[in-house]
Order: structure tokens, then sequence, then C-alpha cells
């Protein structure tokens, strides 16, 4: 007779087989193999399309972005009266976070903003949970609307492998661009406004060691996140390695190498930096946000950072921010910049009219007007609408600047999903002296270079 | 099923327990345990047998994920400052614990209670308050910083969430400060149950304060101890919150734990696999670590 406990083992054990034997992960997930919805057919009449409902994640949470998706959201309803928009709107890591479980799950949103990289965007469209949007774009006429270089980094190749050509995947409502935030009062000490402004990046290093040698923080930098540190190399690498190799390297396309001498100099500049007291004490320790208030309450003469700080130092700082992008030895300006995070249309929306009638409405010449007014710096337009004073004219000047004439170069932690870490970690090391330069690069090599042969 | 069926049905009377009857009464909690427990666990070996992105489709690797698990030095590292943290979060409390316990059973002090309460308040706030505090605490120009320049000792002032070498320990002391109260308490409740006739019998035999306490007091609450250190080992090993609010890791990879790869890599970087590999190991690690704390700590049962 067979004892009950070996039965109930068998038993215990032929459950777990059947459940080992079942659908392995990623293949049953309501994938019912949806017939490319006939592409051909879209429509652009927005009112004709009778009652919709469209789920809408976004990451607008801080004041300005937030008050300007509200005052989209309620003019496109009022406009579409037929059309009711289900806003769900969280941070940035908690939208990037919950992003892969929504597209994947049996009632995914219908526009999503998803982040430009391939750890996000373009493992999305590799997994064919994006609309290609190509068909609205030339309804809708994007190209003449924006820039090719703008479009460029909502592209992909349909299988997810190229990334800046291909299919038209996502429309970014603002501009990004990472430059030097200055303190005037804090500058005056160590040189003149004039002198940083018309010099180039020997004037800006001339600076940095004066205003160390006379005591003050020259560059504000809290890193404890890993990627702030990205946002300072940036600029950095763009005045030593030619910019197509850098945009080869930020959008994980093969082709380029981490471990090039002139990457290994612009590593070696930062860990220069950081062994000459350019940065505050303990940078590693330090919180992101702690650095820019802290900067913004008068210690240090710069801060290397990104756009969307602009509105908060302003507020603090007054007519004592300044903000420029510091040219390369031939006078073009080149540093780290790009969109705010593209608006996408999810595969599975059964909306998928209104849902690009949407993406259009938030991103049309009338919203930009809207986006300025709130205190964001508009991707398109920008020249037009930017303020006639303070830091943003100089911050939307220096946009129009380097997009037209300079080179805006992605971010690094693009270039693979698993990149934000190891650059943030590499970047890290570099700065505490726990690697050399070549040890750091070396680090971002692999795992650039893991992913590019891997494909 | 054999030969002996017929005879239950001549003999009603009798009625021999049927041997699923206990099963039906512990069908409720064993569905509900099978599906949120046991369920999620098989489907995560399985999952730690596929590469993943957790998008696409998979391909079966076999062991592959186990097998970088173990080549991959990042990795090890994790599972290296999952041990450290254990000496902050477990022996660290318990050393504490017993001390402060032993101090305040003799003692017999007024308001107890009291002290009791609050020593176990870290053990009710949710650890990610406690990490955003401990977090001000540790930054550059935070409180411990500015007590240690009042003090005279400016030269140990060090960015603490950024120094290579002191990051890992000052999150751990943090498990330190967590973990201490509920230890105290545990100690404290083993001490009490201790009669007093025995301590007193210890006393004439003329033992002093540390005698007493190793000879009576330490082999009375083995029961304690190791319950103490089941719940702090544990808490030690799936460490997450901690680590992703004070550090996330950082810097460079110094402070990583395998739960926050396992977060990191299902949830953010697309390695559902090699997520769910590091979940299995960690799983069969807690279980092992527990039961040898058990075999060594736990008074056998036929004393």
């Amino acid at each position: 007779m067979i004892s009950r406990r070996s039965l109930a083992a068998a038993a215990a054990l032929a459950t777990a087989a059947g459940l080992l034997a079942a659908c392995a992960p990623g293949s049953g997930t309501g994938e019912e193999e949806t017939t490319p919805a006939e592409a051909s057919e879209v429509s652009t009449d927005l009112a004709s399309l009778g009652e919709v409902t469209l789920t809408v994640w976004d990451q607008e949470v801080r004041g300005g972005q937030d008050e300007q998706m509200q005052r989209l959201n309620e003019a496109f309803m009022e406009e579409y009266p037929n059309i009711t928009i289900e806003r769900n709107s969280q941070s940035f890591d908690d939208l990037e976070t919950t992003l892969r479980g929504a597209l994947t799950g049996n009632e995914a949103p219908d526009v999503v903003q998803a982040n430009n990289g391939r750890g996000t965007m373009g493992a999305f469209v590799s997994a064919g949970l994006l609309l290609n949007l190509e068909p609205y774009a030339e309804a809708y006429s994007w190209a003449d609307r924006f820039s090719a270089d703008v479009l460029a980094v909502s592209r992909y190749s349909e299988d997810g492998v190229t990334f800046g050509e291909g299919n038209l995947y996502g429309l970014p409502q603002v501009g990004e661009v990472v430059g030097v935030f200055y303190s005037r009062s804090a500058l005056e000490q160590v040189g003149g406004e004039d002198e940083l402004l018309e010099g180039d990046f020997d004037t800006f290093r001339d600076v940095l060691g004066r205003a160390a040698e006379e005591g003050l923080t020259p560059i504000q930098l809290g890193n404890i996140e890993g990627w702030p540190a990205g946002h300072v190399f940036g600029p950095i690498q763009a005045q030593h390695t030619p910019a197509e190799a850098i945009r080869a390297l930020g959008m994980g396309n093969a082709g380029a190498s981490w471990t090039s001498e002139e990457n290994i100099a612009a590593a070696t500049e930062l860990a220069d930096w950081s062994a000459s007291g350019y940065f505050n004490d303990g940078p590693n320790g330090t919180d992101y946000d702690a650095a820019w208030s802290n900067f913004a309450s008068g210690d240090g003469v710069f801060l290397i950072g990104g756009s969307w700080l602009a509105a908060d130092l302003q507020e603090a700082m007054g007519d004592d921010l300044g903000f420029y992008v510091p040219a390369a030895a031939d006078g073009t300006l080149s540093t780290t910049g790009g969109t705010g995070l593209p608006f996408a249309v999810t595969e599975q929306s059964p909306n998928a009219d209104a849902a690009a009638g949407y993406v259009d409405f938030i991103t049309s010449d009338e919203a930009m007007e809207v986006l300025a007014d709130t205190g964001n710096m508009p991707v398109n337009r920008t020249a037009d609408l930017a303020p006639a004073s303070g830091v943003n004219a100089d911050i939307y000047a220096a946009f129009g600047e380097v997009t037209e004439n300079g080179n805006l170069l992605p971010y690094l932690d693009w270039a693979t999903p698993t990149m934000g870490d190891t650059l943030g970690a590499a970047l890290q090391n570099l700065i505490a002296a726990e690697s050399t330069p070549e040890e750091a690069m070396q680090m971002l090599e692999d795992d650039y270079s893991a992913f590019t042969s891997g494909g | 099923m054999t030969a002996a069926q017929p005879s239950t049905r001549e003999r009603p009377g009798r009625r021999r327990a049927r041997w699923w009857r206990p099963w039906l009464y512990l069908a409720p909690a064993l569905v509900v345990y099978g599906a949120f427990l046991l369920y999620p666990l098989v489907r995560s070996a399985q999952f730690s047998l596929f590469e993943w992105d957790g998008l696409g489709t998979s391909t079966f690797v076999g062991l592959a994920n186990y097998a970088d698990l173990v080549s991959d030095p990042g990795l090890r590292a994790a599972f290296g400052h999952a041990l450290v943290l254990i000496a902050f979060f477990a022996l660290l409390p318990l050393v504490i614990g017993l001390a402060v316990a032993a101090v305040l059973n003799r003692a017999r002090v007024r308001g107890l209670g009291l002290f009791r309460t609050v020593v176990f308040v870290p053990q009710v706030l949710a650890m990610v308050v406690v990490a955003v505090a401990w977090r001000a605490i540790y930054a550059p120009d935070g409180p411990l910083n500015a007590a240690l320049t009042a003090v005279g000792l400016d030269q140990l002032t060090r960015a603490w969430l950024g120094d290579y070498t002191w990051t890992l320990p000052a999150v751990g002391l943090v498990g330190t400060w967590v973990q201490t109260g509920l230890v105290t308490v545990l100690m404290l409740a083993g001490m009490s149950r201790v009669p007093t006739e025995q301590y007193e019998a210890v006393r004439l035999d003329g033992a002093g304060a540390v005698r007493e306490f190793f000879a009576l007091t330490l082999p009375s609450i083995r029961g304690e101890i190791a319950v103490a250190l089941t719940l702090t080992v544990v808490a030690a090993l799936k460490t997450f919150d901690l680590v992703y609010v004070t550090t996330a890791g950082g810097p460079g990879n110094s402070t990583t734990v395998p739960a926050y790869e396992v977060f990191q890599r299902a949830f953010r970087t697309g390695q559902v696999g090699s997520a769910a590999a590091v979940a299995i190991t960690l799983t069969v690690l807690i279980f092992a670590i527990n039961l040898v704390i058990n075999r060594i700590v736990e008074p056998k049962e036929s004393r």
C-alpha cells in the first residue's frame, strides 16, 4: 500500500511539474496575435469616434509640469466632449518600475510616457508593445512641426535593434539641456561673467581652479543616486570625444568604444576635478536635491545640471542665477540633452485614433504656449516663446543654439537596459578614486559591448 | 486501492477516520497558502531557468542564471554584503540586547515598562521612514558630522553614505538600531520566566552577576535567543528598503544586497530570469541559515 505521505509528496511533485510545464514566461500573457489593426485606416476626426475613455499614464508630477498637463487635458476634453481622459500620474521612478507590468497586463493604458532609452522604449518596441506612429506622423504632418533630431530620439527600428532611426514611437512635449548654472555673486569673486561667457572650456577650467584656491565650492554635486554625475560627465565628454562616437555610445548602437583615448581623457578630467577639490565634500554621499538646494542657498559657484532645475533655482536665487553651455575650442556648443519623456501609444490600445489625436493635441503649437506659460521649456517654438529675461531666457537660447548649430548629445544611460546602474557605479568609483579612468571606462565598455554584440 | 477496502463499508459503527478528512479542514488555508506562496515560489523557480526581459518571449537557458550568479563578482559581493549585515542586524543587537536585558532584569528599575516601549519603537516604524531619517543623519552636513565636530573629532567626519569603507557599516548600524529593541524585549521576557528561586540558589552558591548570567540566565533563554536570531537574520538577509532608500547600492556597488538586486533586475533592467535565480538562492540561503540556528540554539526537546 502506498503510504499517504508519499502519495501527498507525489501529488505535490506532479502539481509542480505541471506548473513548470505550463506556459513559459512571456508566452501566454494575453498576446492573442492581434491582427495589425489595418493601419492604413487612420482617422484624425476625433469628434466622430463616439464615446471614448483614454487612460493616460504620465510622470508630470511637479508644479509647472502638473499644471500644464491639467490645463491641456481640460482643453482637450472641452474640444472633444466625447473623449474622457483618465489620468494616472506618478513619479518618474515609479513609472519606470510599474510600466513593464502595466504594458504586459490585460488592460494596458492607452497613452504612456516611456523613457527614450533601451531599457524602456527600446525594450517595449522589441516586445511589440508600442504602436508604430508613422501613419499618424504622416496624417498630422509631425515632421513639419518637429525637428528631425528631436524625432530621432523617439525612433527605433521595428525589431528595436537600432535606436535613432526607423519608426516613430512617441512625441515629447519639452526640451531638456544640461549646462552650467552659475551664481553671479559667487562668480564675481573669481572672475567676470563676460570672461566666462566669451571663453571656451579652458576658461571654465581656469575659473574652477581659481574658485578652489579661494576656498569656495567650485561645483555642487550630489551624487548619492549615481546618475547625477552622468550629467557632469556628459559636457566634459563632449569636449573630448567626437559627437558621432558619443551618439553611438549613448544610443547603444554598435561602432564605438568607451575605451577610446578620448573617453579616457574625459574620465581622467572628471577624476582630476574630484582630486583637485572642484566638488563639495563627499559628493557620493550627498543627495541630489541637497546639492542643488545648497547651491541655491549660496554655497557654490557652479552647478552642472539640467534645465528642469531652472524653475526651482530661479525661485530661490532670482537674478543671481545664470546658465550657459561652455563652447568647445572651435566655438560649437555640445552638451547632453534631449527631450522630455515622449508620449507613446500602446499596441493594445483599442482607441489608437483617439490616443494619437491626444498626443498630437498635447504637443501642438498651441500646447507649446501652455508649456512655456507654466515654466516648462517647449521642445518646439523655443525661440518664439522664450521669456525676455531671467534664467529661462538663457536656457531657451542655449537649447536653440545647441540644437541648431551645435550637438545635442544623448543621455549616456539610454544605451543599454543596465547602463544606468553601470554608469552610476563607474562614475562614483571615478570620483572616489576607487578606480582608474581606464578601469571605469572598461566597466562601461563591458556593458556596452555585451549589449551591442548580443543584439 | 487494496483488498482492505470493502471492510470499511461493512462496519459503519466503527467509522474509520478517512485519511482525507484532516485535509478537508486544512483545505481553505492550503488553498490560500498555495495560491499566494507556493504558486509564486514554483513560478519563480521556473522563471529562474529562463532568460526573459519581462516583456517579450523567453528563452530556456537551464541553470545558466545560477552559473552567472556564481561567476558574477557583483552578485557574489551582494551576498557577501548580506552576510556582513547579519553581524549588524543579528549579532550586535543580540549582544547589546542581552547586556541591557541582564542589567534591567537585575536592577528592577522603575519605569521599566516605559523603557521597553522606547527601545521597541524602531520596530514599529516603517523601514522607509527609518531610512529617510538616517539618510539625513548621515548627510555630509547632517547631525552626525555636526556632533563629531562639536566634540572636536573633525577628522572623523565624512560623507557616511558615500564612503567606500564606511557606507556598509553605516547602513548596518541602522539595522542594529532597529533590531536591538526587539531583541531586548525578547530577552527580558525570557529572563522574567526564570524562577526567582533559581537565582536565589545561584546567589547562595556565591555567584556574582557575571557567573549568574552565564551559568543560569543564558542557558535558560536559549529558546528566546533562537527566536531573536531567526527574526533578525531573516531581516538582515531580506534587507531591501533600507538599501534602496539610503544608498541605492552605492557608492559604486559597495552596498548592494541580494534583495536589492532582485528588484533591480526584475523591474528595472529587464533580467527577470536572473532576478528569479537570485531570489530562489536567497530563499534557500535563508532556510539553511535558520535551520542551522535552530539546530544550534534551540533547546533539545528532551531537556
